[in-house]
């Protein structure tokens, strides 16, 4: 009993620690944003690396996502007659929510995981002391660069994913369901307004924050050699979805009840 | 120079550094040599200031390195070079950016003056120029030490660690570096603290020797002195002998 008891409070002891560590290296990072100088081809170059990563898959994945959503509303949708409507929902979750999440779990586990495995291998090989003896702060050359670009490169992704996903919506709707192809991307585009692009994209930058802080922060906490690489990648990755999802849910209700 | 007073690190109960005292006087070539996980890379790493103690003092040219700023901190580094055990390159970079880095990062010099004034000529010093477009891990490594050794006088520092600079290389490249670090000692007029249990090397390199041992350094004194020193424990690990005080 007493040991169940004090196994849970050092379990929410570490919790709380980790998330401590997190927020501090966030703040870190702003700090050390604003420091000069910046170095635009620092940033340039993580962004290349997480963009090319991506585009590929999320172009598998956000076509078969609209493919489906298509399909799955057109069965609920043809008892009702009303198969018309299935542009506007493919489009509106797309937008809203599939768009950024299926994104950020993408980058998640390329990008975050590479992302650990690089600067955990830094550490338990010391480069990263060798940086600090070098004066060079490991949070400014190596945290900042990719935290920027993160938070660039993940909204375009999902801009991006958005729109695949009304496109493979468009394939069943307008080549199975024979929507006429004007009509399907006037009903996509027409009801979303402002707020359901502008809420996917502010959960866009939310997840590339975390992404690239729980990345860097897995790979500082790094110990014990490649073994020890290993497992603060796997950590890394479970981590982010575990964030990416919660704070989906988070915001999902946040704009729900705020802007109705 | 260096004054180190009362230093004390423990790694949870594991107790590394115990109340260590030491002196190095500007120019000499301090070797500390000490059996294998015996703090000898923790010490180092105290002085640049990579670990913080958990009590003592640090004293480099009369100041506390314990308590500086950031700034301040970067400043000291700037004149330090150390060369890291395992070497500690950037994968990311090539040879060239490795051994400039501090220049390329700090110093408002062109790349192409700093590879053609500083790096080419390090790469030499370690007998290993016309290297820099290689990537670190091209290189075997030994290869990877010199390297290291070259980035850690690049920007020609004040005072160099170096944290086991002959081993894992052949014996006469190890003569070579040894007599490298001799070197710089006489001709730049460093200040040296080299960590090794190459005693040979030690011989070579060293103005003092002292001996860490259960987390204090149990004697100081020249090549000579130490080799007819008294005490037991530093005679059975000099001569490297399976019976004696240590276990
Ligand atoms: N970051 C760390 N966390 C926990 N323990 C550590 C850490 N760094 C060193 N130690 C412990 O401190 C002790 C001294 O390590 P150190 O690396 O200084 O040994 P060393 O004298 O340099 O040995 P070697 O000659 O093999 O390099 C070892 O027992 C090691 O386990
Ligand atoms: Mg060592």
């Amino acid at each position: 009993m007493k040991t169940h008891f004090s196994n849970l409070k050092n379990g929410i002891v570490s919790i709380i620690e980790y998330f401590g560590g997190l927020t501090l290296l966030l703040f870190r990072t702003i700090f050390w944003t604003f420091a000069p100088p910046l170095r635009g081809k620092r940033i340039i170059k993580q962004a290349n690396k997480i963009g090319a990563n991506a585009v590929f898959i999320i172009f598998l994945i956000a076509g078969f996502t609209g493919m489906v959503l298509a399909l799955q509303t057109a069965y609920q949708m043809r008892k009702i007659g009303s198969e018309i409507y299935i542009a506007s929902l493919v489009s509106i979750s797309m937008a809203r929510e599939l768009g950024p999440v299926f994104t950020a779990l993408v980058v998640a586990g390329r990008t975050g995981a590479a992302i650990t495995a690089e600067i955990g291998t830094m550490k338990v090989t010391e480069q990263i002391d060798a940086l600090e003896t070098l004066a060079v702060n490991p949070i400014k050359y190596l945290v900042v660069p990719r935290f920027l670009a993160s938070l660039l490169v993940v909204p375009l992704l999902t801009i991006y994913a958005d729109f695949i996903g009304i496109l493979g919506g468009g394939l069943i709707g307008i080549y199975k369901l024979g929507i006429g192809r004007n009509l399907y991307f006037r009903m996509a585009f027409q009801p979303m307004v402002y707020k359901d692009f502008f809420s996917g994209l502010v959960k866009a930058f939310v997840f590339a924050g975390i992404i690239s802080m729980v990345g860097c922060y897995e790979g500082f906490r790094t110990k014990g050699g490649a073994e020890g690489v290993g497992k603060a990648t796997t950590a890394s990755v479970v981590i982010s979805f575990i964030l990416i999802i919660a704070a989906d849910c988070l915001f999902t209700a946040i704009f729900y009840f705020i802007f109705p | 120079m260096i004054k180190i007073k009362n230093l004390c690190k423990s790694f949870g109960e594991h107790l590394v550094l115990n109340n260590l005292n030491l002196d190095i006087k500007r120019g000499e070539t301090m070797v500390i040599i000490g059996r294998s996980g015996c703090g000898k890379s923790v010490l180092l790493k105290h002085i640049v200031r990579i670990l913080n103690p958990d009590s003592g003092e640090i004293f480099i040219n009369g100041e506390n390195i314990i308590n500086l700023d950031r700034k301040k901190l970067s400043e000291l580094r700037m004149k330090i070079g150390v060369l890291f055990q395992g070497g500690a390159l950037f994968d990311s970079l090539t040879v060239g950016e490795n051994v400039g880095f501090l220049l390329l990062e700090h110093s408002k010099k062109s790349r192409r003056e700093i590879f053609k004034k500083y790096v080419q000529e390090k790469l030499a010093m370690v007998g290993l120029a016309g290297i820099e477009d290689l990537r670190p891990a091209e290189l075997s490594g030994g290869m990877k030490k010199r390297v290291g050794l070259a980035r850690a006088i690049c920007a020609n520092p004040e005072l160099i660690l170096y944290d086991e600079p002959t081993t894992g290389i052949d014996p006469i490249m190890a003569a070579v570096i040894n007599d490298l670090i001799r070197k710089l000692h006489s001709q730049l007029k460093v200040t040296s603290i080299a960590v090794t249990h190459d005693i040979k090397s030690a011989y070579k390199i060293a103005d003092r020797i002292a001996m860490l041992y259960q987390g204090k350094i149990i004697e100081t004194g020249t090549s000579q002195e130490i080799k007819n020193s008294s005490n037991a424990i530093i005679q059975q690990f000099i001569k490297g002998e399976k019976e004696g005080p240590i276990k």
